[in-house]
């Protein structure tokens, strides 16, 4: 147990201070308020301040329509747009509507894929900044069982 | 032992990268059943991802992102032999990196 616990703060230890000897900037500030809101349009407004959102259908949202566990449901999310800076996830219902976000550089493609929780069926939409504008699709997932608590 | 496994595909000149984090990504809206005390929030916020030192993705996530978080992209430019490295952050200020080569 004991050789274990060391193991642990050990690697803990080694881990951060790698983490700590890269020369790259430090990391964009967490954007703690559009992270905190209940509300999704507040979200996406504290997320991506001063643009607007526009529908576009082809978007492609990767995401089953029915799910038995809420606390992993895969998505993939894709486009053509160019010049994508990112693409972000939300989920109307969920205490939290902004899921997560994948800020991508001009070598990625317009894809990317995870894993999220979510506490009630709801509607899940995909968000993609493309040349500075805004755009979306959703879908409505139901879930069985509430993955958030 | 590193809780970060990255793996990548490399297909023409873009690259696939699949990674699974161990971390438990608490939302602190459990409760421990025995103590009936609430469990903290504990999640991953910010990922980083560099290419040969360029980053390549940065994420920010939130605390509805799975338990043992799953994320996977694709970026071009790559070549066999580049390195890959995954740096991520989370709310109690912990972090771990790991690299792996293409």
């Amino acid at each position: 147990m004991l050789r274990r616990q060391f193991l642990k703060a050990a690697s803990l230890v080694t881990s951060s201070l790698l983490a700590l000897s890269y020369p790259f900037k430090a990391f964009a500030e967490w954007n703690k308020k559009a992270f905190s809101t209940d509300d999704q349009d507040e979200a996406i407004r504290e997320y991506y301040p001063g643009l607007e959102l526009k529908e576009d259908k082809n978007i492609v949202l990767n995401v089953r329509s029915e799910i038995e566990n809420g606390a992993v449901v895969p998505i993939e999310i894709k486009s053509d747009l160019p010049n994508i800076t990112s693409i972000s996830i939300f989920v109307k219902l969920n205490p939290n509507p902004l899921i997560c976000s994948f800020k991508l550089s001009p070598q990625c493609k317009g894809i990317a894929a995870t894993r999220i929780k979510m506490e009630a069926p709801s509607e899940v939409m995909g968000v993609i900044e493309s040349n500075g504008k805004l755009y979306f699709n959703k879908t409505f997932v139901k879930v069985a069982e509430g993955g958030c608590s | 032992m590193s809780g970060i496994r990255i793996r990548t595909r490399l297909r023409d000149d873009v690259v696939e990268v699949r990674s699974i984090l161990r971390h438990p990504m608490e939302t602190g809206f459990r409760v421990n059943k025995e103590t009936s005390e609430p469990i903290p929030a504990h999640y991953i916020q910010t990922i980083t991802i560099t290419h040969n030192d360029n980053v390549v993705m940065e994420c920010d996530w939130s605390r509805a992102v799975s338990k043992n978080p799953y994320l996977a992209f694709e970026f071009s430019g790559a070549k066999k032999g580049d390195k890959v490295i995954l740096t991520w952050i989370d709310n109690l200020g912990l972090s771990e990196t790991s690299e792996t080569i293409i």
